[in-house]
Formats: structure tokens, sequence, C-alpha cells
């Protein structure tokens, strides 16, 4: 019981500061998922969040659900799920109640312009550590500088360079000896 | 009642076909807005990006909640953000199952580690994007933005905050905390 209130109140915490969307959340992730609780390693992260690109719904939302399921099973899914909802429900209501041109109010404005930037070295950050920590052979460096130029300057859609990605990984991807290992278990 | 119980499940129904983040659940209001026009207008839906893209949280589940207070009060925001979010919870509960139970298997294993390293990728060019956003102020669009738009005040604060992140005894402060503080000199700036 107690690990499902940690659950919800974490992704309300990243619900609340997830600022622009699913990759936004990625630092917050790193630090209350994985360095704080344990509750999965940055590669399962990645994975997660890559699957969480080719299913429906909203990206954010999916990884709050993955990572509840593989944490508490059902009810870790859903109070994760519900979590990473509650902090929008409450601020847009309160905003379309009572602030509907708070879009335009100069302080939200100029709030969000220093937010951006502090963002963007947030998730730099986390885009280096997260490289650190699966890029392991040639091979994955020539997938990851692939899938950085097809999506950056050919506009690829992340669900084909997941899929492609996966294909190619079957085929021309040889897992280290230690995974090796793990996975003739 | 009956349009309280439509729009939930357009919103269910948006939910089980929009793939992707951000605005991709975008052409679903535009397309429930033309059907029903009594529930919001394309201006209001105008209203709503701003709004959604102004306030922390999933930009999806913030639209949602919008566009079902506008349209049908508390209760309607309540039900339209659960609608939306209960066929994702349904399909990623199964292939979460799925997956924990061949995620030790070889050939699932080669299939991610290629895929966590497109996963970096993706991540560079989503920290790429967010980077030109950032920095260029004032540039609209995707690819490479024009020099015009570099603001050499916004890159020096993005060069500052990442050099002070990944100093040693600094790097335990939560990204929260520094989230908080571009906020301050966001207003202090006048970013």
């Amino acid at each position: 019981m107690k690990r499902l209130f940690e659950l919800f109140f974490t992704f309300f915490k990243i619900g609340l500061f997830t600022f622009g969307g699913g990759y936004a959340m990625l630092p917050i992730i790193e630090r209350e998922v994985v360095d704080k609780h344990n509750w999965s390693t940055k590669e399962e992260v990645l994975d997660i969040f890559s699957m969480s690109q080719c299913t429906p719904g909203v990206i954010a939302v999916n990884s709050a659900t993955f990572i509840g399921n593989k944490t508490k099973g059902f009810f870790g899914a859903l109070f994760s799920t519900l979590g990473v909802v509650t902090p929008s429900i409450i601020i847009i209501t309160i905003i379309a109640a009572f602030f509907s041109n708070f879009a335009e109010n100069e302080y939200v404005i100029h709030a969000f312009g220093g937010v951006r930037i502090v963002v963007a070295a947030l998730i730099l950050r986390t885009c280096i550590n997260m490289f650190k920590s699966a890029i392991k052979s040639s091979v994955q460096l020539g997938v990851a500088i692939a899938s950085f130029l097809m999506v950056a300057f050919f506009g690829a859609s992340p669900i084909i360079i997941v899929i492609v990605s996966g294909l190619f990984g079957l085929f021309f991807i040889k897992l280290p000896k230690e995974e090796e290992a793990k996975s003739n278990v | 009642m009956s349009s309280l119980l439509r729009i939930c499940f357009e919103f269910f129904k948006t939910g089980l076909f929009s793939v992707g983040g951000g605005l991709a659940t975008l052409p679903f209001l535009v397309r429930m807005s033309n059907h029903h026009p009594e529930w919001f207008s394309h201006s209001d839906l105008a209203n709503m990006v701003a709004v959604a893209e102004s306030t922390p949280g999933p930009m999806g589940v913030n639209m949602s909640t919008y566009a079902g207070y506008f349209s049908h009060g508390v209760i309607g925001g309540i039900l339209t953000t659960l609608s939306l979010v209960t066929p994702s919870f349904v399909v990623v509960l199964i292939i979460s199952r799925i997956w924990e139970k061949y995620k030790t298997n070889e050939k699932v294993q080669k299939a991610f580690a290629s895929i966590r390293a497109a996963a970096i990728g993706l991540l560079f060019s989503a920290c790429f994007s967010v980077f030109i956003a950032a920095v260029f102020p004032g540039f609209v669009g995707t690819g490479l933005p024009s020099f015009q738009n570099f603001n050499l005040l916004y890159f020096a604060l993005f060069a500052v905050a990442f050099v002070i992140m990944n100093i040693k005894p600094l790097k335990k402060i939560h990204p929260i905390a520094y989230i908080a503080v571009g906020a301050v000199i966001g207003i202090v700036f006048s970013l």
C-alpha cells in the first residue's frame, strides 16, 4: 500500500513539473524512478520510452503505466497513471475557470522563457547520462547517429525509427557475453 | 447527460487512435469541433493549445481536461481525461505484461539493444529541438533556424545552466529546483 502511494506521488510530481511533453519528463524520471527509488534502470527507462512512443495515447501517461505495472502490477499502473494526470486536471480546471487569458500573461511568458532554457540543459544532461549507459558497441553508436539524423533533419516518425531499429537489431546486433549468459537462463 | 457520454466516447477514440507526443491529439479535437461546434469552436481550440503549452503536464492530457471543462464543466474535464487515458492504459498493460515475460529472450534483447540505441538518437534530436526553441527565440518551424534568431544571452544562460548542473556537488540538486530557478530567472531577465 505504501508503495502504491509512493508511485502516485512520484508521478504526481512528474506530471506537475513536466513542461512541454514526453521528453521534458525524462530528467525527473531519471532522478525519481532510477536514482531515488530504483524502480527501473536507465536501460529499462529507454526501452519503456521507446514502447510508449509506439503505443496509442499520450507518451508521458504510457510511460507512467509501464513503470507502474513493472513496479507493482495492475494497481501500480493504476496509481501511477492517475498520479501523472491529476496535476493537469487540477491546474487546467483552475486556469480555465479563472484565468482564461493565462497564456498571454507577461510573467507567464517570461517564466516560460527561463524554464525552456533550463529544461534544454536538463535534457542534454540526461541524454549524455543515458548515452553513457546504453551505448556499448560501435553498431549501437551507428544506430543512434542514424536515428538522430533521420529525425532531426529528415523529419522521420519516431514510430518508424523504433520499428526499423528493432528489426535491424534482430539481425545485426551481437549481445555482449554477460547479456548472452543472462538470456540463456 | 447524453452529450457528456458522447464527448467521453470521442476522447476514448482519441486515446485509442492518437499515437505519438505533443500535438498528436490536436487533429482529433479539430474533427470534434467540426462535428460538435456547440462543444468548442476552432478559436476556442487555439486558446486551449496556448494554455496547454504554457502549463505543466502532458499536452494531450491538458487539452482533454480543457476541452471537457469548457464544454461540460468540472465533471466533464475529469471524465474526458479519464476517457482519454483508458484505452492506452489497457493496451500498455497488455504490452507491459508481454515485455516482462519475454525481455530475457535473446531475440528480444537484440531488438531492444538496437531500439535503445535508436532511442538515444530520438532523445538527442528532441534535445536539439528543445535547444533551438530555447536559444533561438522567435524561430518557429522545423529544421535549422536562421542565425538572425540566435540570442547570445539565452545561449549564455543555457551554457551556464548546463555547466552548473554538472558540477559534482550540484549534481544532486533536484531537476525541479533547477526548473523553479529557471522560471525566476526568466521573469528577472524578461526572457
